[in-house]
């Protein structure tokens, strides 16, 4: 439901904060350190999202206050998640940031999740993308759709099925596809590395990875692109990726192939997941408690973020080229995010257990 | 090769981005500041990079290049300090170094420790350079034919190292591995996510234990509990030798060993996937086999210091490779770089395949810049050793508070969580009886630091043969056994070979005298429950998740079967037997005017008052009390020290942004910092 009034509350939103500006006056941070709890290690996408961030919201939160990112990972981020909630609104210098991987664990009732997504606030959000990728041998036989690839065993490596992973194997499943599993490996950049090598023979990266790493094998000629997850539309439907135009998305190939449906049970699943963990991936959050005129505060300042004339132009560069929520369009990609339909849940939690024999308990 | 026609050019105009008074400016202050986190034991180039991320935005490159090298190309130098001269692993880049610098700093040499150190990796920080030079620009098709199998067989290589460092009784050491395989197994297996000897219930364990604590619980705490007990200088002789120009001398005499030392470095370092973890073993073990007269290694042969200190700076360069030619960080620190080289300038400069064809000339130049932050890093830390080294000659009552101090904070950094203290006691414990019992703790410590690749290698290289097989016979045969990979195998086999011929001459814990019966049998009983429970447990994973279970149970097994055998051997050998060594018997440890368990109450004590009022408030109370008590300083002193060692802590973690392990208090009443 709340797909669709996303990118519509996104424009609704920009108009609240403006009046929100007003307000956001009175708070001062002068002097004060803004912490931005990310709850996993420096080297992962989080912290370049966080980073990248940082330093902008610094110039234009009321004071300057200096803005640090702290990382408190553990526990595939729910360590950190888990401290967040039990903390209060004091002054306004905390600050949280969520991921795809953090959203899943919520959605998926691991028993590690005691964070309630509902009872913090959203300010901004921003999303990603995804491409699908064969190599050369297979992927002759790719013609927009999968029907000459299901005799084929396919091999990939993987963080874990019920990481972001989720999305192109359950993918890849419904389009009749053999795709079996490698486990274990610790970031998407291994993943790669095993496709270069030639062991994995099929991998999927997010977009700003896509572009730097894998692009040039396809220029090389040693990797074919499959499809994109998509982008959302103003209706919430699933459209091309503006970053990869000329790629068909998972629902056209899936639409082109044999067998696999787009609508239904499997697809209904799918898509709750693909759109908790693309297009509204990255989420900053105030904690429990945070009064509304700090909520503005932090809108405003992150609308003038976004509003920089060259904001465009570096954060294509260091985060890729995807919306970023805020405001009351914060609030309802978070809704996006993690208001997943029961029967979606059920679906993937049985898919796991049957397919990869993973029960979160 | 038209490659290498670009390559001169760009190599000259590197030289050029590099050769300015600014850049070089950046370098020198990247090192000093690398230097000043680096002496700290546990901290290590993550805590300093992420001290320079806020920074690194729209930055001039070459100057956030400059000064982010100059960080991390000092942290595998500086931290030789810490563990020469207090047998603290500064970081895993220097664990092998204990193992003779140490010693070495016992008997009074450590100026010689120290500047043979720097000399080894400064020359194996050149020598990377140089390699790589050449290297980057036909290496990817090398780093790509190390596959799964490849990188199996290194992982095992390294552990093979556990047969030259097993002891007198190999059996032990062997156990002692597994043991510490076993414990790097505990928490949610990587594959399929089941737990083992763990419970959602403890959150702290299901991420498992980090290298940093059990390197520090193995190596420095029972080392503090012991030089404190013996209560005098860590150095016994008075004066500290002919300091640093006999180091410089000592290597020039093993240059040979070094330079084989550093490119065994760099060729490590460029497999991505096994980071440093391995390198500095594989040195070590290289030392060993190539030294004619053994009888030294374990207490304090140069050699044994200057092969992997060779390695580990030259290991810095060869992980670049994987870093920059595929974006895929070889250490932690190497994965804050890349977040941060996006952020530099403009974002231009993007690590990745792309890197070599686009970049060329920055690519040589980080190479440099890493080869002149090794220069300028180790002039400093040379002229820094004779000063510092005399640390060993003040009496260490006045320094173990503070290594206590120091060690449980980097121990709270690595996961900020109150259980991480907990877990450097209880791994301190153990260290403390592999030591008393001399069972081998570089075998332990190597196993559990290759316990995760060893296991991970393993499934996943056996995943993907299965796949091959089911192709074709010849397919399967051909990816299991590449060229690579037999290699490897014959160069594993000798080196055991020649190591368990040598074991029985390196001791790394000394000559331990023997004696009764009952005490390492009983410390031989607790292992062997320890090993069975845990094999009882990962037996219960259900056996669709194999992966998660079979690594587990295999080296439980044989953990546990060399226990039987070690059991059965001391019911029927006489006492004062090799086997039932016993530091507490005779010896330094046994004469010592303090005994074990008053002197770890001390540590008990720190850490359980942590748990009722915060680490700040703790440590005022124990720097206080034991400099008044145990150190029987004045008032005067006391009030002196104490405030010292609080200033300093309260000082790092300020600069570090980091926080302090709160207690019960901090969870009751809002405290400013640093008491929260």
């Amino acid at each position: 439901m709340s797909i669709k009034t996303l990118a519509s509350a996104a424009i609704i939103g920009a108009a609240t904060v403006t009046t929100g500006l007003a307000n956001a006056a009175e708070m001062d941070l002068s002097g004060k350190t803004v912490e931005w709890i990310i709850p996993f290690s420096e080297t992962g996408g989080s912290a370049k999202w966080a980073n990248f961030f940082a330093p902008l919201l610094s110039e234009e939160l009321p004071g300057n206050p200096t803005v640090v990112v702290k990382f408190m990972p553990g526990a595939g981020s729910t360590k950190g998640a888990n401290w967040f909630q039990e903390q209060e609104h004091k002054d306004g210098t905390l600050l949280f940031g969520s991921s795809g991987s953090t959203q899943f664990p919520y959605l998926l009732n691991d028993p590690r999740v005691r964070y309630e997504y509902n009872d913090w606030h959203a300010v901004m959000a921003s999303g990603t993308g995804g491409v699908a990728y064969l190599n050369a041998e297979d992927g002759a036989k790719f013609d927009g759709s999968a029907n000459q690839l299901k005799d084929t065993d396919f091999i990939y490596g993987s963080q874990g099925a019920t990481r972001l992973d989720l999305v192109p194997l359950l993918a890849w499943e419904m389009l009749g596809m053999n795709v079996e599993p490698v486990f274990g490996i610790k970031g998407r950049g291994d993943g790669r590395l095993m496709f270069e090598r030639g062991e994995a023979t099929i991998d999927y990266q997010t977009s700003s990875s896509y572009l730097s790493g894998s692009a040039p094998l396809v220029e090389a000629g040693t990797a074919v692109p499959m499809m994109s997850w998509g982008a959302l539309d103003d209706a919430g439907e699933i459209v091309r990726d503006p970053t990869f135009p000329d790629m068909p998305t998972f629902k056209e190939v899936c639409e082109a192939s044999d067998g696999c449906e787009t609508s239904g049970e499997a697809w209904d699943a799918w898509k709750a997941f693909f759109v908790a963990g693309f297009p509204v991936q990255k989420l900053a959050f105030l904690p429990a408690g945070t009064p509304q005129d700090v909520i503005d505060t932090y809108s405003a300042a992150f609308e003038a973020v976004r509003s920089r004339d060259d904001f465009g132009d570096i954060a294509a560069k260091r985060v890729g080229k995807y919306p970023v929520f805020i405001g009351d369009g914060a609030t309802s990609a978070l809704g996006t995010a993690t208001q997943v339909p029961e029967e979606a849940k059920a679906f993937v939690i049985g898919w796991l257990k049957d397919a990869y024999g993973v029960e979160l308990k | 090769m038209d490659m290498f026609a670009t390559a001169l050019p760009a190599f000259l105009s590197a030289w050029e981005l590099i050769l300015q008074p600014t850049v070089l400016f950046y370098l020198v202050l990247g090192v000093v500041m690398g230097l000043a986190v680096g002496v700290f034991p546990g901290l290590g180039g993550i805590a300093g990079l992420s001290l320079l991320l806020p920074f690194m935005f729209g930055m001039e490159p070459m100057l956030g290049l400059a000064l982010m090298i100059g960080m991390v190309a000092v942290v595998p130098t500086s931290d030789t300090f810490a563990s020469v001269l207090m047998g603290i692993p500064g970081s895993s880049a220097s664990q092998a170094t204990v193992l003779d610098g140490f010693p070495m700093a016992k008997k009074g040499e450590a100026a010689r420790a120290l500047s043979a150190a720097f000399s080894s990796s400064l020359f194996g920080g050149l020598v990377g350079a140089l390699f790589l030079t050449l290297f980057i620009l036909i290496a990817r098709p090398i780093v790509l034919a190390f596959g799964l199998p490849e990188m199996l067989m290194v992982t095992i290589l390294g552990l093979s190292m556990v047969a030259v460092l097993a002891g007198r009784v190999a059996l032990k050491g062997v156990a002692a591995a597994g043991l510490g395989m076993m414990i790097g197994t505990i928490g949610e297996a990587d594959a399929g996510g089941n737990l083992r000897m763990a419970s959602y219930d403890i959150p702290y364990l299901t991420d498992g234990l980090k290298l940093v604590i059990v390197g520090l619980g193995i190596f420095a705490i029972p080392e503090i509990v012991s030089l404190l007990r013996k209560d005098r200088a860590i150095s016994s002789a008075a004066n500290l030798g002919e300091g640093w120009t006999r180091g410089v001398r000592d290597w020039f005499a093993n240059r040979w060993l070094s330079v084989r030392c550093s490119i065994i470095g760099v060729v490590v370092g460029v497999i991505p996937g096994l980071g440093g973890s391995v390198v500095d073993w594989i040195a070590y073990g290289h030392s060993v086999q190539s030294t004619k007269d053994k009888s030294g290694f374990g207490s304090g042969e140069v050699r044994g210091v200057i092969g992997p200190e060779s390695s580990n700076n030259a290991k810095e360069g060869g992980g670049l490779v994987p870093t920059l030619l595929f974006g895929i960080p070889g250490s932690g620190s190497m994965a804050i770089f890349i977040g941060a080289v996006a952020l530099l300038g403009s974002g231009d400069i993007e690590v990745g395949p792309n890197m070599l064809k686009d970049n060329l000339d920055i690519t040589y130049s980080i190479v440099w810049l890493l080869a002149l932050a090794n220069v300028v890093g180790t002039i400093l830390c040379i002229a820094a050793s004779g000063g510092i080294a005399k640390l060993t000659t003040i009496r260490f009552t006045y320094l173990a508070p503070f290594l206590f101090m120091l060690i449980s904070f980097a121990a709270f950094q690595s996961g900020q969580n109150f259980e991480d203290l907990l877990a450097l006691f209880v791994i301190g414990l153990i260290g403390i009886f592999l030591r008393r019992f001399d069972w081998s703790r570089p075998a332990f410590l190597i196993g559990f630091v290759l316990s995760n690749p060893v296991e991970k290698f393993t499934n996943q290289a056996f995943q993907i043969a299965n796949f091959r097989f089911r192709k074709s016979f010849e397919a399967g045969m051909d990816y299991v056994f590449s060229p690579i990979v037999i290699v490897l195998l014959i160069v594993t086999l000798v080196s055991i070979w020649f190591g368990i011929k040598q074991a029985k001459t390196i001791m790394a814990e000394g000559d331990v005298q023997s004696g009764a019966k009952r005490a390492p049998l009983i410390f031989l009983l607790v292992i062997a429950g320890y090993l069975a429970l845990a094999l009882y447990n990962a037996n219960l994973i259900p056996d669709r998740n194999m992966t998660d279970k079979i690594i587990p149970l295999v080296i439980g097994g044989v953990s546990l079967t060399c226990c039987l055998i070690l059991l059965i051997q001391m019911m029927r050998r006489p006492e004062g037997n090799e086997i039932f060594a016993d530091k507490e018997l005779s010896g330094e440890d046994a004469d010592a005017p303090y005994g074990l368990w008053s002197t770890l109450a001390w540590f008990a004590g720190l850490i359980a008052a942590t748990s009722v009022v915060g680490f700040i408030l703790a440590l005022i109370g124990f720097l206080a009390l034991f400099f008044r008590f145990r150190a029987g300083c004045s008032w005067a002193k006391t009030f002196l020290l104490t405030g010292f060692g609080i200033a300093l802590m309260c000082a790092m973690a300020s600069v570090l942004n980091r926080d302090f392990p709160p207690g019960l208090l901090q969870s009751l009443v809002e405290l400013p910092w640093p008491l929260r």
